[in-house]
């Protein structure tokens, strides 16, 4: 066992990957000798040369569009979009033609390809550098949607991302970039379409994934101490969504929260809350709750904080839980206490 | 609608760019003889001798395509500057040396206060940059629209925006030019025509073609100067741009600061040609080359592109070649640059060569030099001060200009979202 941060297990996996299939290729902005903006393909061009890790002009459509031609002809690309935003100018590219290939050629032209993509904030990386743009991909039939919250899972979607017959759009969380964690590398997690179970509880499910699962956590540990057993599922994968894991938990507590960094309206708890309404409806105590950013463009990093989610507003939410006893008459918590907290 | 296609009758290829003035100012003998259309005298009846000249001689790549990492030869010699430095006004070329001392102090001073984390988010400065800001800024009349990259800082204060503003701004203080939302990537200011700087490369470049359409269409006589990096010029939105500008006779100078380096990438192992002035030909754009580090040849050159910009309704492109002091941004440790680079650079101190010019010809004098370096300190610390005495911005105008109306912003917050609760 040894400790590693995401961004290291990130470029473990890479160097894996780079090693077993010589068919992996990786590039895009300055990937190569600089090694990437957050240094996860640091030392790749050295270890595998520029045939395999390489530079590329900054063109994001070029880099999505040339990554589906090379894996039309068999390779499996894994390319970089800088940051979040910068992927939009692919955008085109991912729906129009990664999403489709597979479809449009029925199933005699797959596209093997992995497009890494920074994403989420917490850093102060302002407007262009602090996106949540998981909805946009997620939203798009044919492409797969996942995001680590935890290094060895970091290691094993990526591994798994690449080997993968389908287009993957990988979200990294860039603000856990640095979160370390004692791993014994190689590792495999579980498969890439399963959500899990991070912490058992009877009382409530937090539902979030990649940024929001390690502050969820500490939410249901704030809770813990004031007598209620928050169960934390980190989904993993957005797209599929892992309705069996989600469902088997609510129907467990039978209250639920979705927590995430995106603006809320029309963002993925939107579809959670749906799902988990239509398989639980008859196990529910409450509304499905959604903590997430406000409905406004990026703020600046003086605001950072109040935009994204905090254990104080994710305790918030659980307190509209419409508790009746229980843990609130063991405590000294009622509902809506939390919103004397505000900010 | 005054955007019309280019009438067939009309010449095709610019007329040649006047001798003294902006193409020569670095085009080296080489360069002449590779590139007649932007140089020479070639007209309307060469067009095809131009156009098989330039495929033949300038679209063959060298050796080893894209990747080609050598740095040798590729930055021109420096030559002597255009102006005849006699034929200027003293005043003015102190005021120009004030200007360009200015921005490298509000420069210095701004890295340092990201490095103390008084200012947020991403940050890229214009050290080094001096002579090309100064030199372009004051190539444009008040009425002129600009649009930048991020790097923006030393073109807002060029544009006539105040350093308390621009500061204040960096320091995402509500005093800022953009109330502090903007931050160092995004100064905007409609009074001083300063249309912002852009986060996303080649964002700006729709835009400022789309400004220079509006000016246009209303038969306006502004100009709008769109400046970019050099690694822009591989980005859908160039190619889209220009071919737009030219077809549709737009009054833009597409600006490339060429320093060689997009982020940590060579030019050359992005650029198919890495003359950039070149990429404009295949919109039929003229493009010229100037040596960004002397701040009369780039004045000069953009004078002249400006006003014929004006004058005959159409788009140009100009490169001006640059050093970057140091890494893309304050946190970049340019691990990927050799030490003689980094001395290259430093050598190449566009400040520095000016000072000495000025010193040469008896126009800048101990006590001046130290007069203007006094007062650019005194500027600079005011500014940093007024800052750090601004204002944060209030947390209840996190909804404030999402849209017009403060209805539509009430009616998508999250229903009993505790934030604000009174």
């Amino acid at each position: 066992m040894a400790e590693f941060s995401m961004g290291q297990a990130l470029n473990r996996a890479l160097r894996d990957a780079l090693a077993a299939d010589p068919s992996v290729v990786v590039y895009g902005e300055d990937v190569g000798p600089l090694g990437g903006v957050f240094r996860v393909t640091d030392g790749l061009t050295a270890e595998f040369g520029e045939d395999r890790v390489f530079d590329s002009p900054l063109a994001e459509s070029g880099i999505v569009g040339t990554a589906v031609g090379m894996a039309m002809y068999g390779r499996r690309p894994v390319v970089e979009m800088q940051f979040d935003a910068f992927g939009y100018p692919a955008f085109e590219q991912v729906v129009s033609h990664v999403a489709k290939m597979r479809n449009r050629t029925r199933g005699r032209v797959g596209l093997p390809l992995v497009i890494r993509i920074p994403y989420g904030g917490g850093i102060g990386a302002v407007e262009h550098h602090g996106d949540s743009s998981e909805m946009y991909y997620a939203h798009t039939p044919g492409l797969h949607v996942v995001t680590p919250a935890t290094p060895a899972d970091a290691y094993s979607l990526l591994r798994e991302a690449i080997e993968d017959p389908d287009p993957v759009v990988f979200l990294e969380p860039k603000r856990r970039y640095w979160t370390k964690a004692e791993v014994d590398l190689p590792v495999r997690t579980e498969p890439m379409d399963r959500a899990v179970v991070r912490r058992t509880g009877t009382d409530v499910t937090l539902i979030a994934y990649g940024p929001m699962v390690d502050t969820v956590l500490e939410a249901a540990e704030a809770a813990r101490e004031e007598g209620c057993a928050a169960e934390v599922v980190d989904l993993r994968s957005l797209s599929p969504f892992d309705d069996q894991t989600v469902t088997a938990s609510v129907r467990r507590t039978g209250r639920a929260v979705v927590v995430h960094e995106a603006a809320t309206f029309g963002g993925y708890g939107a579809e959670v809350a749906a799902r988990v309404t239509e398989q639980c409806f008859h196990y529910l105590e409450a509304p499905v709750l959604r903590v997430g950013g406000f409905d406004i463009p990026y703020p600046p990093p003086e605001l950072e904080e109040y935009h994204l989610p905090s254990v104080d507003r994710i305790l918030g939410a659980i307190d509209r839980l419409q508790w009746e006893s229980e843990w609130t008459a063991e405590s000294p918590a009622v509902p809506g206490r939390r919103s004397e907290v505000g900010v | 609608m005054r955007v019309l296609p280019r009438q067939l009758d009309q010449p095709l290829l610019r007329p040649a760019v006047e001798p003294g003035v902006g193409a020569h100012a670095l085009a080296s003998p080489e360069q002449q003889a590779t590139a007649p259309a932007f140089s020479g005298s070639t007209g309307p009846e060469e067009a095809d001798s131009y156009v098989e000249r330039h495929t033949m001689a300038d679209t063959a790549k060298p050796k080893g395509g894209g990747t080609t990492r050598s740095t040798g030869g590729r930055r021109r010699s420096r030559k002597d500057s255009p102006s005849n430095i006699a034929d200027e006004q003293p005043k003015v070329l102190l005021e120009y040396y004030r200007q360009m001392l200015l921005i490298r102090r509000f420069e210095e001073r701004t890295g340092q206060a990201y490095t103390q984390a008084r200012i947020g988010g991403y940050c890229h400065l214009n050290l080094g940059e001096e002579a090309t800001i100064v030199g372009l800024m004051t190539a444009l009349q008040e009425r002129d629209y600009l649009f930048t990259n991020y790097r923006d800082h030393g073109y807002a204060i060029g544009k006539g925006m105040s350093p308390r503003s621009v500061m204040a701004e960096l320091y995402g203080r509500s005093t800022g030019a953009a109330k502090g939302w903007g931050g160092s990537m995004h100064m905007y200011d409609t009074e001083t025509r300063m249309l912002g700087g852009y986060g996303i490369v080649g964002g700006q470049l729709p835009l400022a073609t789309g400004a220079a359409l509006a000016i246009s269409y209303r038969g306006g006589d502004e100009v709008v100067m769109c400046q970019m990096g050099d690694g822009t010029t591989n980005i859908g939105a160039w190619h889209e741009s220009l071919n737009i500008a030219s077809l549709w006779n737009l009054p833009v100078i597409f600006v490339v600061i060429n320093n060689y380096t997009g982020m940590g990438t060579p030019v050359e192992a992005s650029s198919a040609e890495p003359e950039l002035y070149k990429r404009g030909s295949a919109f039929r754009i003229e493009g010229v080359r100037v040596d960004g580090r002397d701040v009369l040849a780039v004045r000069d050159a953009a004078a002249n592109l400006v006003e014929r910009a004006r004058s005959e309704q159409r788009p140009f492109l100009l490169e001006a070649t640059s050093y970057r002091m140091k890494g893309h941004s304050v946190v970049d440790p340019a691990k990927y640059r050799t030490k003689e680079q980094v001395e290259e650079a430093r050598s190449n101190d566009p400040i520095t060569a000016f000072e000495a010019t000025l010193e040469k010809a008896g126009i800048l004098t101990e006590e001046a030099k130290q007069e203007i370096a006094d007062s650019v300190r005194e500027e600079v610390a005011d500014a940093a001060e007024f800052a750090e005495n601004s204002p944060h911005p209030e947390v209840s105008t996190l909804f404030d200009y999402t849209y017009a109306t403060p209805v539509a912003n009430e009616s998508r917050r999250m229903p009993a979202d505790p934030v604000f609760a009174e």
